[in-house]
């Protein structure tokens, strides 16, 4: 139940700073699964930088866990539609191996002459990746075939086809090296570097590696824009809500709030600028996640997506097109399961018959821990990247440590279990 | 004298935030038909889940003394291995499973695990023997209809060897006969020795079966009556706590052109094709005209209204709909909604709300635009809407973001109800809008249909309480197997003569 008072006239700030803490608490104890979560992901980065004797926070090594993350949180966005729809789709590994294939196809294979440009290339496969999801939304959405079934079946077609197209077991490489920016790349530093420190230089006359201080401008720019635009946007709303007496969160909690989260962002910024800026992917990502977050909590088409998976009856008896809005969520889980299919091809490098094998369970276990339910209805963006971090962070950490890939597995089943028993006990406690 | 069998002494009972139970007392004698009666959220069904072990001992405050001891229960098991069985007002059966299987559902007469039919079969036959229900043991329940499922739920608290029944709004979704046919054998039960406690909202009924009634509202125990005593007017006293010498608002009548018209309209059953289900009606609503349509359960209202609502309903549609004498296409909803059309349903739990989000967003859904600009939604625009509306219909909660299935039957209809005025109708379509819910909340609803007519709009109330259609209407068209049989102004129509039109009807359509 939710303890929030009637909204109206009330809240002042004075009254606020006065019974600042006591509120600040309650609020913290009220969403505890807002906060909870991201302190989890705090919590766990803390424990593996300690165990990890800080290796983890290393810029090398955020660099690493960005590219090696992406492409799940980036299904995990299109997977939270679903699954707050009411669905699943187990089909999104399948279609990643089948479009990073293909992309090698046409850019190393098949001679298409201009087509096979990384970028068209791209282009063409995230089309594809659409029409895949159309194909799959289709019996979903208007012949009502369970989706479980549906995505099954395109699970096993799609990496069929992935691996018919590589012609068996054989990779295909090596891909140009302007599509691999696209993980590995960095944006590059259009203000200029700043260094602080000159490199040290050994008796050969060579700087060693990893000496001096020299940061990355425009990565330190973009991360104060954005950590400043947060901050001004969250008062902005708060000032607006007053304004009209609504009622707000108090104001010693945003403030911790925004303290807490843009401090972590400036860490983050600044550990990325004394190596090599801010990875491309990590951009493409977080520019899908602000899209995202905001598709679902201010849009129209957002909305009648919660509300169809809280009960699409009703939600069809309010005049929504249920079918068409199922098709469209399909739709762009194929477009960023292709994207994700790209990711995971400029990683590697080349094109492999296992690429994304049994991501799709990593993405829905994301999508899980970030507080979505099965039943359809309920779910946010935040939680399911958060979610994706979660389990980014622990196969990171993980590895560095040394632990065996087969008792990893062991570990990440048991937190999905913990969170979502957690989030069990949670509702039912209140 | 007889003795007491249960005793609840002070039962409080609290929800985060709210005060569900405060020091309940309840006293039943052993062998008595005892009613509890109160409004929706009055806390009826939250005491018998106290009672029964759904919220076990240590939730709640209070002692329960049960034939001379005190009990702790831990679950439903602790106080069924007792005898005390409660029957929900939403059924637990299976419906794939058969009537034997239902009725010893998890206790089986098996050996080593090992199910002996023949001897659930011959234990179903007798029990559905002493419920009066002549069926095939084998029978599926999906195959029944609700009437008889009641029987197989009180034959399966028989096989239980119930000594204390309780039943929540038994006859809520039973027709008439049914409704009859289930009293009768609480009564014969009585004879028997079985005491039974009964939550109804029809009074008539606690009226003719009821030993004792114990009124409850606002989660506190008002007064239990006894048989002497019983009258339907005390009971609504105490039941809302003031009197309600008039059940439905005033209003005066002011009634322009006619803005909606159904011409011709025919619709064939969703899946037995050849079957009619909607034979030609023709029927129009005025501005400022509350439009009733009577008739029995299955003589096709609900069916009617939705294939009308963006062919919701049946397939092979035929027929015209005039908006202000224009033809209008209203074949899907969102093309009805934006004509103007709406339709509140009778079901709302599984058509009009979603339980699993708050007030506001129920209220914005029918008209997200009227919320938002380019598919952005302004949340302080929205926000304010649905305040408003929460106002204007007197929703019951502590703020528009509590979520819709915490909130009272009555509550929800206002929700449904808001979301649809937000939506801006001209012609109103209210399925059983007062279904299941509560004296008082009736009266908010009758007001608020009152208000809309004075507005302008045309609304048409389906419904099967014909005291209802009488107090409110001002034109009621009586529907039997699929046809408008009779059409009569409010002031001259009587319960009779609606009753005699749907006979009549059946004469005539065989």
């Amino acid at each position: 139940m939710s303890t929030e008072s009637a909204p109206g006239p009330q809240t002042g700030v004075a009254q606020d700073l006065q019974q600042g803490p006591r509120i600040a608490v309650s609020a913290l104890v009220t969403n505890l699964r807002e906060y909870g979560l991201v302190l989890a992901l705090i919590a766990i980065m803390v424990f593996f930088q300690f165990t990890t004797s800080g290796t983890l926070f290393k810029p090398v090594n955020l660099s690493n866990l960005v590219q090696q993350n992406s492409f799940i949180i980036v299904m995990a966005l299109g997977m939270l539609l679903v699954i707050v729809s009411g669905h699943i789709d187990l089909s999104v590994g399948s279609v990643a191996g089948f479009i990073g294939a293909l992309a090698a196809m046409m850019m190393v294979i098949w001679p298409l002459g201009p087509l096979s440009n990384p970028l068209v290339v791209s282009i063409i496969c995230l089309v594809v990746g659409g029409a895949i999801g159309a194909a799959q939304g289709y019996w979903i959405a208007y012949h009502r075939i369970p989706s479980f079934i549906v995505t099954l079946a395109g699970m096993l077609i799609f990496r069929g086809i992935c691996q018919a197209l590589l012609g068996g077991g054989s990779s295909v490489g090596p891909l140009p090296v302007g599509f691999k920016a696209l993980s590995s790349g960095f944006i590059p530093d259009l203000i200029g570097p700043l260094t602080l420190i000159p490199p040290t230089v050994n008796a050969a006359g060579k700087t060693i590696v990893g000496s001096g201080l020299t940061l990355h401008l425009t990565t330190i720019v973009i991360g104060l824009v954005a950590v400043l635009a947060y901050a001004y946007f969250g008062l902005r709303a708060r000032r607006t809500r007053e304004k009209h007496g609504y009622e707000a969160e108090p104001f010693s909690l945003f403030v911790v709030k925004t303290l807490v989260i843009s401090a972590l962002a400036l860490f983050l910024v600044y550990q990325f600028a004394t190596y090599r800026g801010l990875p491309i992917v990590l951009m493409v990502m977080g520019v899908l996640i602000a899209l995202f977050v905001f598709v679902t909590k201010r849009m129209t088409i957002g909305r009648r997506i919660y509300a169809m998976g809280g009960n699409a009856k009703a939600a069809q008896l309010s005049g929504i097109k249920t079918e068409r809005l199922t098709l469209m969520v399909f739709i762009n889980m194929g477009v960023l399961s292709a994207l994700g299919g790209l990711i995971i091809a400029a990683r590697l490098g080349q094109a492999v018959p296992a690429a994304g094998l049994g991501s799709e369970l990593d993405v829905i276990a994301a999508v899980f821990i970030g507080g979505a339910s099965a039943m359809g209805g309920v779910g946010q963006v935040i939680g399911a990247v958060v979610g994706g971090f979660i389990m980014g962070v622990m196969n990171n950490g993980m590895s560095i440590m040394g632990v065996n890939v087969d008792w990893q597995q062991v570990v990440k089943g048991l937190v999905l279990l913990g969170a979502v028993v957690f989030d069990v006990y949670n509702k039912n406690k209140a | 004298m007889a003795s007491t069998i249960l005793e609840m002494r002070d039962i409080t009972k609290t929800f985060p935030g709210v005060k569900a139970l405060s020091n309940v007392k309840l006293m039943v004698e052993e062998g008595e038909i005892h009613a509890v009666v109160g409004e929706n959220g009055a806390g009826k069904s939250t005491l018998m889940k106290v009672l029964s072990g759904v919220y076990p001992s240590g939730t709640y405050d209070g002692q329960i003394i049960y034939r001379g001891d005190e009990c702790h229960f831990k679950g439903i098991h602790d106080s069924e291995r007792k005898g005390i069985v409660i029957i929900h007002q939403e059924l637990a059966l299976v419906p794939m499973l058969s009537i034997a299987e239902n009725i010893f559902l998890g206790n089986e007469h098996a050996r080593y695990g090992v199910i002996d039919w023949n001897a659930n079969e011959a234990r179903t036959s007798a029990l559905l023997k002493k419920v009066g229900l002549k069926e095939d043991p084998n029978t599926l329940i999906t195959n029944i209809g609700v009437g008889k499922q009641q029987l197989v739920e009180i034959a399966k608290a028989l096989s239980k060897e119930v000594k204390l029944l309780i039943l929540d709004e038994p006859t809520a979704s039973l027709s008439e006969k049914d409704s009859q046919a289930l009293l009768d054998l609480l009564l014969e039960f009585k004879r028997q020795g079985i005491t039974s406690i009964l939550i109804s909202h029809k009074l008539n009924e606690v009226n003719r079966v009821a030993d004792k009634v114990t009124i409850i509202r606002d989660g506190r125990t008002i007064e239990t009556l006894a048989k002497k005593d019983i009258s339907e007017d005390r009971i609504i006293t105490s039941m809302v706590g003031r009197s309600l010498d008039d059940r439905y608002p005033p209003r005066e009548p002011n009634i322009g052109e006619t803005v909606l018209e159904v011409k011709n309209w025919s619709v064939y059953h969703p899946i037995h094709a050849e079957r009619q289900v909607i034979k030609g009606i023709n029927l129009n609503a005025r501005k400022g005209e509350v439009v009733g349509i009577a008739g029995l359960m299955g003589a096709g209202r609900t069916e009617f209204a939705m294939s009308l609502f963006g062919r919701s309903y049946g397939r092979r549609i035929t027929g015209e709909v005039f908006l202000n004498g224009k033809p209008i296409d209203v074949s899907s909803v969102s093309k009805a909604v934006e004509h103007g059309i709406a339709y509140v349903t009778e079901d709302r739990k599984t058509y009009g709300l979603n339980l699993i989000d708050h007030i506001k967003h129920n209220i914005t859904l029918a008209n997200l635009p009227g919320v938002s600009r380019h598919g952005v939604i302004d949340d302080l625009r929205e926000l304010s809407v649905a305040n408003d509306y929460r106002g204007r219909t007197n929703i019951r909660a502590s703020s528009v973001y509590q979520m819709t299935g915490n909130l009272s039957g009555g509550n929800q209809q206002k929700v449904v109800l808001s979301k649809w005025l937000f939506a801006n109708p001209e012609v109103l379509i209210l399925d059983e809008p007062t279904r299941g819910i509560d004296v008082g909340a009736k009266y908010e609803i009758y007001t608020i249909i009152a208000r809309l007519a004075s507005e302008g709009k045309a609304i048409i109330v389906i419904s099967s309480e014909m005291p209802e259609l009488l107090g409110i209407t001002d034109r009621i068209y009586v529907m039997n197997e699929g046809r408008i049989v009779g059409e009569m102004a409010a002031s001259d129509a009587s319960q009779e003569k609606i009753m005699r039109a749907i006979v009549r009807g059946e004469g005539k359509a065989s």
